[in-house]
């Protein structure tokens, strides 16, 4: 029988820098410009510039092309379109194939003459710089009959249709739990409201970007902006009909992602097909225009939630119906019911989807992908609540406590949730909160202050990792996982150094190549906890191998002892019951002349590790007690806004957010993290908003002087903490992962300070001075 | 007036790029290849064409570049944005948007800040650039790169050359007075990992020791 994994909870019972306030490893690349992005491989041997031409409309059929005046360019190399593009092995445009690439979209532009959404790549021209094809794409004449689109779900020519699962997927369209029906119409309190969202768009700094470099007829280098290098991988390789090896994906350094980047998008393939075509390495950045018809959006959508409560403010039923758009190809919407599920102690629920198909881009992903705009209209809509029955905001998130999952019915691995809701109160002084709303000033401005539930879950997942310790006391730790700018570098390599009991600047962690040990794809939140686990696990192995070589050798002190009996403390390799009796990993592996030794491992994240680890288990009484937990971060946000009653203007004065999400790697970073996420929420709760027009189905505002992200003006001072967490659940290192949740509850804790600054409920994001000024004050 | 000829497709023969086989294609590529791979060397010509009133193709542009005066070849259309990422492979100078909309490619051109996709090269020469690669003396960081590190003042590190150069020139303003106005004078600087309270305590920092 296996034995449970060591854990670092038992072999670190004291961090050593893990959890420090480190400065970033690759800071230093990334403040002298040293750090190489994916558009920045220009030692490439004869590198060349491709862009893409795209279409103007929404919808129709590509009838020529005429080539003449841009062919006419000097530097020209070629112009590629679905007439001259050699045929791949699979496309997704078919449901096998769709499956095999593990596309986000079912549908690869430059396969056909058929026009499916506005900014929809239709050639790609290859110039020997970037002017002359960028002048060149702009004399391409692309010549197309137009019909008229479907620009949304709101589109009269729009068809709703039930689909079966939402997410790609991954999440079911229907879910019911009790009799929510029944339970609402019963409730003493009844609440009914409707909550739009505006299309998102990710808009990291870096645009997407591709350089391809085939190597040989059969081999393929390609430097990607990627969350995830194994995933590009499988997918050109796929559409290739190449064998995964023969294709390797390199990000070294990312420019953010927040979703965007974590699929294969078609960018990718067509700039490696360019590549193949010209015979030269070529280069493709997508313009900032092309990111918001190329990686995907959050898509336009309306939630209506139906929510019953008893006169104390108990919940009784949760109806969530939601409404969104998805492309012509793929049945895309983030799953907003999950976290209304979880969040509150609700004996009833019930959520159902509803799609139309639209002449868009698919959308994809975003930054807590349902758990953002799902915590909106809940959070939200329990502000009401508290306000309706004369209950203190907070007070009622705490009468609805859920000391289980509601939605599984499991206990929960760990929630600090209380102590996050006491200390940001605290923080924040929010006892001095003056229960009415729009009767707090500061001169003509009027004084809010709002507050929200977090929560994201602790996903399935795993990955490998590879450590090669020196014996002069130096390790490389390996993992093929990418740093979106989380701080992946730093955190890993100081898991790596407390495992192998070394100083920080003696181990260097490397990522971002297919070359590497395979990790997941960085998004869900899952990066930091499989990954760190999977390091550790590396580490775990070289000390079980170097207790072999111990046991073996006449010389040691450890010499045929049982490698069971053997520990490792500080790199001293000693028994267990008699710790005088040992010796170092360095004389060891001098006296065995062994200059490296490597180890391998595998991290497990989520219930993955937890069902692996009660089978383990040798107690099956223990085995039930560690099985089936519901695994979630929690934590609150509370938010201070001033709004100017003439204007309508929003203004976030103060911000406190307090998270417990297991172990925290590293102080610095993971409040860098959470500032982060906040600051996009903040930005998707007031400003953000990408306009397509109704008619043509054509962004009107795809720049960022137009789509308007919050900039250091908009962002006050903020306190950041963290509840200390223990979590033996979850994984080997008890890291439950910050990426999302640091924005779940933020634009609701927005919202509720508005309204508790006016008394305007706006129900729409992003709440823009116009609606404030247009919405009516709630008559108390 | 002077007009310089493409280097690498002859005067009046369009590539013709769909019937093109790999061997004729770098029979048409080979020129303007060995041309960057050639040692920079400017003629008199050359130098007279970077100085004349009307540039047209391919020209010999001389620009002093962190204390180095660098020759490219390039039309003069190429921003200087462009030259710096694509010519001179200063890749440090990052572009986010390419229309002046987010600050990722800000640089000093005679000690003020400017977005340097907004700008074409061919402007720039006699003047003095200088980019995040020449920010730090050698092994020592400046005070702002420290200070960025030290605050954490960035994630990705893709809008962070911007952002340094931009509160470099922010402190030498006198800008970054209080946090309020160092808030608003490093607004053209967008940083969609959210790093602003860190970005304006690193130049706190540097403010306070000015």
């Amino acid at each position: 029988m296996d034995t449970a994994e060591p854990t670092f909870f038992d072999t670190n019972p004291k961090a050593g820098v893990v959890g420090q306030p480190l400065n970033r490893v690759d800071g230093r690349d990334k403040v002298t410009g040293k750090a190489k992005y994916s558009a920045e491989f220009n030692q490439l041997p004869g590198l060349v510039h491709a862009v893409l031409k795209t279409s103007d409309v929404a919808k129709g059929r590509i009838t020529g092309f005429d080539t003449s005046a841009a062919m006419k360019q000097p530097g020209v190399l070629a112009i590629l379109t679905h007439q001259n593009l050699p045929k791949l092995a699979k496309t997704p445009n078919d449901a096998e194939g769709k499956k095999a690439i593990g596309a986000p979209m079912g549908f690869l532009p430059l396969t056909t003459d058929q026009i499916h959404y506005a900014g929809q790549p239709v050639a790609i021209v290859v110039a020997d710089t970037l002017e002359r094809a960028q002048y060149a794409a702009a004399l391409l004449k692309v010549q197309v009959a137009a019909e008229k689109p479907i620009a949304s779900y709101e589109d009269p020519q729009a068809k709703l249709f039930d689909p079966t699962k939402v997410q790609d997927g991954k999440a079911p369209a229907h879910v019911v739990r009790g009799n929510a029906q029944a339970a609402f119409a019963a409730a003493p309190v009844q609440l009914t409201h409707t909550y739009t969202h505006a299309i998102n768009h990710h808009n990291p700094m870096e645009p997407g970007a591709t350089t391809a470099h085939w190597e040989a007829p059969d081999r393929l280098t390609i430097y990607d902006a990627t969350q995830g290098v194994t995933r590009t991988q499988k997918a050109v390789s796929t559409m290739l009909g190449l064998s995964a090896e023969q294709v390797r994906v390199v990000t070294k350094y990312l420019g953010g992602g927040f979703g965007c980047k974590g699929s294969s998008w078609p960018h990718t393939i067509l700039t490696v097909q360019a590549a193949k075509a010209v015979g030269r390495p070529v280069k493709l950045s997508l313009t900032r225009p092309q990111m918001f018809t190329g990686m995907g959006h959050r898509e336009d959508q309306t939630q209506t939630l139906k929510m019953g409560a008893t006169r104390d403010g108990k919940l009784t039923a949760l109806i969530h119906e939601k409404t969104s758009t998805t492309s012509p190809w793929d049945n895309y919407a983030e799953s907003n019911s999950k976290i209304i599920n979880m969040l509150y102690a609700c004996e009833n629920f019930e959520a159902s989807y509803q799609l139309a198909r639209a002449n868009v881009m698919t959308s994809t992903f975003t930054r807590a992908p349902g758990e953002a705009p799902g915590s909106f209209a809940l959070e939200s809509s329990l502000d009401d609540l508290a306000y309706q029955l004369g209950i203190d905001p907070l007070e009622i998130r705490l009468r609805n406590y859920a000391e289980k999952d509601p939605g599984t019915g499991q206990a929960w691995s760990s929630k600090s949730l209380k102590e996050c809701y006491a200390r940001g109160a605290e923080l924040f002084g929010w006892s001095k909160r003056n229960p009415k709303a729009g009767a707090t000033r500061d001169g003509r401005l009027l004084v809010g202050w709002g507050m929200a539930t977090a929560s994201y879950p602790v996903h399935n997942s795993q990955g490998t990792a590879r450590a090669r310790l020196y014996a002069d006391g130096h390790a490389v730790v390996q993992a093929g996982a990418t740093d979106l700018g989380t701080g992946t570098y730093t955190v890993m390599t100081q898991v790596a150094a407390d495992a192998l009991f070394l100083p920080v600047d003696k181990v260097r962690f490397e990522l971002g190549d297919t070359k590497l040990p395979t990790a997941p794809n960085s998004g869900g939140s899952v990066a930091a906890g499989t990954v760190s686990s999977s390091v550790y696990m590396a580490a775990q192995d070289v000390w079980q191998k170097l207790i072999k070589v111990a046991v073996l050798d006449k010389k040691s002190p450890l010499y045929r002892a049982k490698a069971a009996d053997v520990e490792v403390k500080q790199g001293r390799l000693q028994l267990k019951n008699n710790p005088q009796k040992g010796e170092d990993f360095a004389a060891i592996m001098k006296r065995a002349e062994m200059a490296d030794i490597e180890g391998n491992g595998q991290g497990r994240y989520g219930s993955g590790y937890e069902d692996a680890q009660a089978a383990a288990n040798a107690d099956p009484a223990k085995k039930d007690q560690a099985a089936d937990h519901s695994m979630h971060s929690f934590g609150a946000h509370f938010c201070e806004v001033k709004v100017d009653p003439d204007l309508g203007t929003v203004r976030v004065t103060r911000w406190v957010s307090v998270h417990g999400a297991g172990r925290i790697l590293n102080a610095k970073t993971a409040r860098s993290q959470i500032i982060g996420g906040s600051i996009f929420g903040i930005g998707a709760a007031l400003m953000e908003g990408t306009v397509r027009d109704q008619n043509y189905s054509r962004y009107t505002n795809a720049s960022l002087a137009d789509y308007h992200i919050p900039v250091n003006a908009d962002i006050p001072e903020m306190t950041v903490e963290f509840i200390d967490e223990k979590d033996p659940h979850i994984n080997a290192m008890g890291v439950k992962g910050i990426g999302e949740i640091s924005m779940v509850g933020v634009s609701a804790a927005v919202a509720n300070a508005v309204f508790h600054a006016t008394g305007k409920r706006v129900r729409s994001l992003p709440i823009t001075p116009d609606k404030v000024l247009a919405t009516k004050p709630v008559q108390a | 007036m002077s007009t310089f000829s493409s280097p690498d497709t002859p005067e009046g023969q369009p590539v013709r790029p769909e019937d093109g086989t790999r061997r004729s294609f770098m029979k048409q590529a080979g020129g303007l290849l060995g041309l960057a791979l050639a040692p920079p060397f400017v003629g008199p010509a050359e130098r007279l064409a970077a100085y004349s009133k009307t540039v047209e193709g391919v020209t010999s542009l001389q620009l002093k570049i962190n204390g180095t005066v660098r020759s490219i070849q390039a039309e003069p259309r190429v921003t200087l944005l462009d030259a710096l990422r694509e010519y001179l492979d200063l890749t440090g100078t990052k572009k986010g948007c390419d229309h002046g909309q987010c600050g990722a490619c800000t640089v000093h051109v005679d000690g003020r800040r400017i977005n340097s996709c907004l700008t074409l090269a061919v402007m720039q020469q006699g003047k003095e650039i200088t980019t995040i690669e020449g920010l730090a003396q050698g092994d020592a960081l400046h005070p702002m790169q420290e200070a960025f590190l030290k605050h954490d003042g960035f994630q990705c590190g893709y809008c962070t050359p911007g952002q340094i150069m931009s509160g470099v020139a922010c402190v030498k303003e006198g800008h970054a007075g209080s946090d309020d106005q160092t808030r608003e004078w490093m607004s053209g600087n967008l940083c969609r990992c959210g790093a602003y309270p860190n970005i304006v305590a690193a130049v706190r920092e540097v403010a306070g020791k000015a």
